[in-house]
């Protein structure tokens, strides 16, 4: 047997609905870690069944409830337009076609207070779990089930062994890797799933590493 | 020691004779290396949440988008102590405690999946409703608990518990499967009629499409909830009192996987065809989404 009980008895979540609410808080939680700075506005371009039926299932709620960093079993969540508010967090959504991904599915967009964005494409894939799949420019693919490091980096010969030996210096096991770019010699993103927690002082040192831009650690 | 069947799970326990909770024990501690005291644990916080969700609906009641099932629970409780049904106090308690569950989900409330949203009432009320009668303390809950976790697992692996992949039979259905194990166990059943219960409730419920008006986890949900209970209660008694399933369970749910296959899009989960799709659903549905 390779499936816990605990994914049979469980999620324990707000309702109604598994993929359209727990799965939501989710991905707007992970999207926000991935986003890491405090911002100001938040959008959410909501792409298939997403679109057709968020209202009913407090999908717009919930994605709303995980920006501000609420869990899926959050019992402020049905709040979470009002207490956005109080926050004086601007939120919006909108329906678009987001090609080839998932019935649920959304891309949500950061605006930071210097007028910068981040965006992270994602979807709901049944029982509360998520998988995103872009992070701005690039193509990426993980579950947020195991520890995540998301590192941008310029695409420069070197970069992945000085991580590599990073995570090895810290007894990290790397457990999956994925490399992409926009093009030979510019940006590049790495993420890169480990079997233990990621300590913050790797973090750290990672940041301090030639030609890596930035380093975000999502410990699940 | 591990298993991949319903067969294998009752093998292992008889082997050893021991229930066969324990061995869901065992296989959970060695998949996740945490401790059994962990793992109790944290069933426990899961059978807490069951338990508010289960009691949280059933004298207010709670705000629902487009309100379809607000109130159910309440009237189905105050009618239940009034002491005057048809099918009896337990049976109808049974029933607030799944449809109270079903509300509480509905209305953006706190409960735990088992194995779905949708189907979070059937397992709640079956256990809770037999701790109360039965006098029974939390630790053999909680190894009914494990039971039934350990046949869901065994559902999940080998076929579905999505709605949207093999209908309601998969979602209330199993739901049903699990809390019939957990009822024998509680009843001080054998191993070998709690799985004649997950049998009996999965025949009982050969078939049955997820058809949800205007796309909601309402309606037809919550009855679902309160009938699967029911069937879980009641197909627990037949193997208590030696039926046999001349089907094994594997076969069953095999058979089970197999319906939701053939099952056309439109009678799972899509809201297009069914109850859902009555002139009256369809009515509900322009009115709450305006379209």
């Amino acid at each position: 047997m390779n499936i816990s009980i605990f994914d049979v008895t469980g999620p324990v979540m707000i309702g109604p609905s598994s993929s359209h609410t727990a799965g939501a808080a989710k991905l707007g939680r992970i999207a926000r870690l991935i986003a890491e700075k405090p911002f100001k506005k938040v959008s959410f371009g909501l792409h298939g069944s997403f679109a057709d039926t968020y209202k009913g299932h407090g999908t717009d709620i919930a994605l709303v409830a995980g920006a501000l960093g609420m869990y899926e079993y959050d019992e402020r969540l049905s709040q979470a337009f009002e207490i956005a508010e109080k926050e004086g967090i601007e939120f919006e959504f909108y329906k678009t076609e987001l090609d080839d991904m998932h019935e649920n599915s959304v891309k949500i967009t950061f605006t930071f207070d210097d007028g910068t964005q981040c965006s992270v494409w994602g979807s709901s894939i049944g029982g509360g779990q998520i998988k995103i799949a872009r992070i701005n420019e690039f193509d990426t693919e993980f579950n947020a089930t195991a520890p995540t490091l998301i590192i941008n980096q310029y695409d420069k010969k070197g970069v992945i062994s000085n991580i590599s030996k990073v995570l090895f210096d810290n007894n990290i096991n790397i457990a999956i890797m994925k490399l992409s770019r926009t093009a030979r010699g510019k940006n590049a993103c790495t993420v890169i799933e480990t079997d233990g927690k990621i300590p913050e002082n790797v973090v750290t040192t990672l940041r301090k590493v030639e030609n890596i831009i930035s380093v975000q650690a999502i410990n699940v | 020691m591990s298993y991949n069947s319903i067969q294998e799970l009752f093998n292992l326990a008889e082997e050893r004779d021991v229930p066969l909770s324990q061995i869901v024990l065992e296989t959970e501690s060695a998949l996740t290396e945490c401790s059994y005291e962990d793992i109790y644990n944290e069933m426990e916080r899961r059978y807490e949440v069951m338990k508010s969700s289960a009691k949280n609906a059933l004298f207010e009641s709670r705000k629902t988008a487009g309100g379809l099932i607000e109130g159910i629970t309440k009237t189905h409780y105050s009618y239940t102590l009034k002491g005057d049904t048809l099918s009896g106090d337990f049976i109808n308690k049974v029933m607030s405690r799944a449809l109270s569950c079903s509300e509480v989900n509905a209305s953006m409330g706190k409960i735990c999946a088992a194995p779905t949203a949708g189907s979070c009432g059937i397992i709640p009320s079956v256990v809770i409703s037999l701790q109360e009668a039965l006098n029974l303390p939390e630790k053999e809950v909680l190894n009914a608990l494990l039971t039934a976790s350990g046949v869901g697992a065994v559902i999940t692996k080998n076929a579905t518990v999505a709605g949207a992949e093999g209908g309601c039979q998969a979602e209330c259905g199993v739901a049903a499967a699990m809390a019939s194990c957990a009822a024998v166990q509680m009843k001080g059943g054998t191993r070998r009629q709690c799985v004649n219960a997950v049998s009996i409730s999965l025949m009982n419920v050969m078939g049955l499409i997820c058809d949800p008006v205007a796309g909601l986890v309402q309606v037809p949900c919550a009855q679902r909830n309160a009938s699967q209970a029911v069937n879980a209660i009641i197909s627990a008694d037949m193997a208590l009192a030696g039926m046999e399933s001349i089907i094994p369970a594997d076969q069953i749910i095999e058979a089970m996987y197999k319906v939701g296959k053939m099952l056309p899009m439109e009678l799972k989960e899509t809201a297009k065809g069914g109850i859902a799709h009555t002139p009256a659903g369809k009515e509900i549905f322009s009115r709450i989404f305006g379209k």
